[in-house]
């Protein structure tokens, strides 16, 4: 605990990581509290303020129909979080299971598990959440869907890896010798010491998710209107560069912050549990 | 006579590559006796490994490996026991010790809960405290000064002679009428590994477990065994009682590795030419050491 803190309070970089995380995840889980203007994040139209450079009350600003952009940043914060949880909630578990199977299994398991993998990994991430969110419809749901699938294969290759050398401990062996089953080796004996590097992964991945999403809402394929949402706050705003330059300059730094953030603490994290690889 | 706790006969085995099979035993056959501590002793790449690896049922889940011959276990055919009696044999009736203590206990969790894993083996039901007090016992039989602390640590926490008493003392826990050792403790230096030997000799004695001690290390062997049975690539070539074996070695080989035997001026691995006459020669039994023939 101490090391932690140590080797937390060493690196700077490490501090503004958890600053910009804990602003992030605070306005998000407080956004009826923080936020100005909560009724904002909906379907508001206020005429009378429309399109305003950033002055009080609105210190980012207001969008093309008069709405604060600073709340709707705070509200846009809660979606992403939401949806890279929920992303990394299924795709984790999903790309771990599969990822022990094929390396302490081994044969045709792994060879068919790591070529599906492969399969999935050959394909850019971009084309394929637009791909299924172009059969699909564009609704939340199937954004997550969509980024979920394209998600568990990297936590495949992890895991895999990892088992592959973890499995030639002795401490496997030993475990089968007095009869333990695969499932209570991979589960039981392996998984545990893959936690660290899984860990590490996640938390860097947060930070990745929040950025696809917005890329796939400034596509116009994530988050619909009038949801907030980073990317299609930015895409709606880039129309309108360089005059309303805080239409998208707002949202694309709270982007940044996020991602920022997630990446810094994933830096952190590695260093705390050692996964350095 | 009751059944011999392990009883070998013409075990054979290959391994499946891509160019044809490659032959690892030629047909050994060897027998434990109940509370018998049976050594085999041989070189690097001589079968001794194997041999216990298909004594557990581990190797032959190898798609490669082709196993052939009689295995018995307490007057049991392993090979036509079902998969799930054999693996239920394991860690109750069998169990084994390994070369490197630490690497073979996982180390994201504690020595105590690792106990309680095994002594569920037997006792299905056991509870963590009751598994600890069973613990605490078994550890103060192997020597280990403060058992309640070293339950409550890490693998890495501790020296390497602790985790092999550790392991000692797990192994030991079920009271497993068969032990498996492959070569134990030979990453711990030369003191260590003395004084667990003599710790687990003591021990196996109490118990009247039946040992099968695998090791390239004669003058361990000699303190260790009643029985020594020379492997050379995959033959057993001499088989007798400990004393009578070290104190007039028959066979060339045997008498070849007894002058390996480090000394100041060793003389390297020992080696008989293929194609001599001493190769060849028939295996040497000493007198009263005879394979039993099948009890049925």
């Amino acid at each position: 605990m101490q090391r932690t803190l140590y080797i937390l309070l060493r690196n700077p970089m490490s501090m503004l990581g958890l600053l910009l995380v804990f602003i992030v995840v605070f306005s998000a889980i407080f956004a009826d509290f923080i936020a100005p203007f909560p009724e904002h994040r909906g379907a508001v139209v206020d005429f009378a303020n429309f399109n305003r450079a950033p002055e009080w009350p609105y210190i980012f600003g207001t969008d093309l129909v008069g709405r604060d952009i600073f709340s709707r940043i705070i509200y846009a914060f809660r979606i992403s979080l939401m949806l890279g949880a929920v992303v990394l909630a299924i795709a984790v578990p999903i790309g771990v299971t599969i990822g022990l199977l094929a390396g302490y299994l081994g044969g045709w398991t792994e060879y068919f598990l790591m070529r599906l993998t492969d399969v999935f990994l050959s394909i850019p991430p971009l084309v394929l959440a637009m791909s299924i969110m172009g059969v699909l419809e564009p609704t939340l749901t199937n954004g997550m869907l969509a980024v979920t699938a394209m998600w568990w294969p990297w936590y495949t290759r992890l895991v895999y890896n990892i088992t592959r050398s973890e499995k030639e401990e002795g401490y496997v062996l030993a475990a089968e010798v007095i009869g333990a089953s695969r499932l209570h080796v991979m589960f039981r004996e392996i998984l545990p010491n893959c936690v660290p590097s899984i860990l590490t992964k996640m938390t860097l991945d947060l930070g990745f998710v929040i950025l696809i999403a917005s890329s796939l809402s400034f596509l116009g394929l994530g988050v619909q209107p009038p949801t907030p949402d980073l990317g299609s706050m930015v895409a709606e705003g880039a129309t309108y560069l360089p005059d309303s330059w805080w239409l998208t300059v707002f949202p694309g730094l709270a982007i940044l912050v996020a991602v920022f953030g997630f990446n810094l603490v994933g830096d952190a994290l590695r260093e705390v549990l050692g996964t350095d690889q | 006579m009751s059944a011999p706790t392990l009883r070998i006969k013409d075990l054979r085995l290959g391994f499946q590559g891509w160019s044809g099979t490659v032959e690892v035993l030629h047909g050994i056959s060897m027998h434990i006796r109940k509370g018998e501590r049976v050594a085999l002793v041989g070189e690097s790449g001589s079968g001794k490994s194997v041999t216990a690896r298909i004594v557990l049922g581990l190797l032959q889940q190898l798609r490669s490996a082709r196993v052939s011959g009689l295995v018995e276990f307490e007057g049991r055919d392993l090979e036509k026991l079902k998969a799930r009696e054999r693996s239920r044999l394991r860690g109750t009736a069998m169990s084994m010790i390994f070369q490197d203590p630490t690497s073979s206990l996982n180390p994201v969790y504690t020595i105590g809960v690792q106990f309680h894993e095994v002594l569920r083996r037997r006792h299905p039901d056991i509870r963590m405290p009751q598994a600890r007090e069973m613990a605490i016992k078994a550890l103060q039989d192997v020597a280990i000064p403060d058992p309640a602390r070293a339950l409550d640590s890490y693998s890495f926490q501790l020296s390497g002679g602790m985790n092999q008493r550790v392991m000692i003392a797990m192994a030991l826990a079920n009271e497993p009428s068969l032990l498996l050792a492959d070569e134990p403790g030979t990453a711990l230096d030369v003191t260590v590994q003395a004084q667990t030997l003599k710790l687990m000799r003591d021990l196996v004695e109490e118990h009247h477990t039946s040992v099968l001690f695998i090791s390239h290390n004669l003058g361990v062997v000699r303190e260790f065994a009643d029985r020594v049975y020379v492997i050379y690539k995959g033959r057993i070539v001499e088989h007798g009682p400990a004393e009578g074996l070290f104190e007039d070695p028959r066979h060339p080989y045997t008498q070849a590795l007894m002058r390996a035997v480090p000394r100041l001026t060793g003389g390297g691995i020992p080696e008989i030419d293929d194609v001599s006459q001493d190769y060849f020669a028939p295996l040497v039994v000493h007198e009263g050491c005879g394979e039993p023939e099948a009890v049925s």
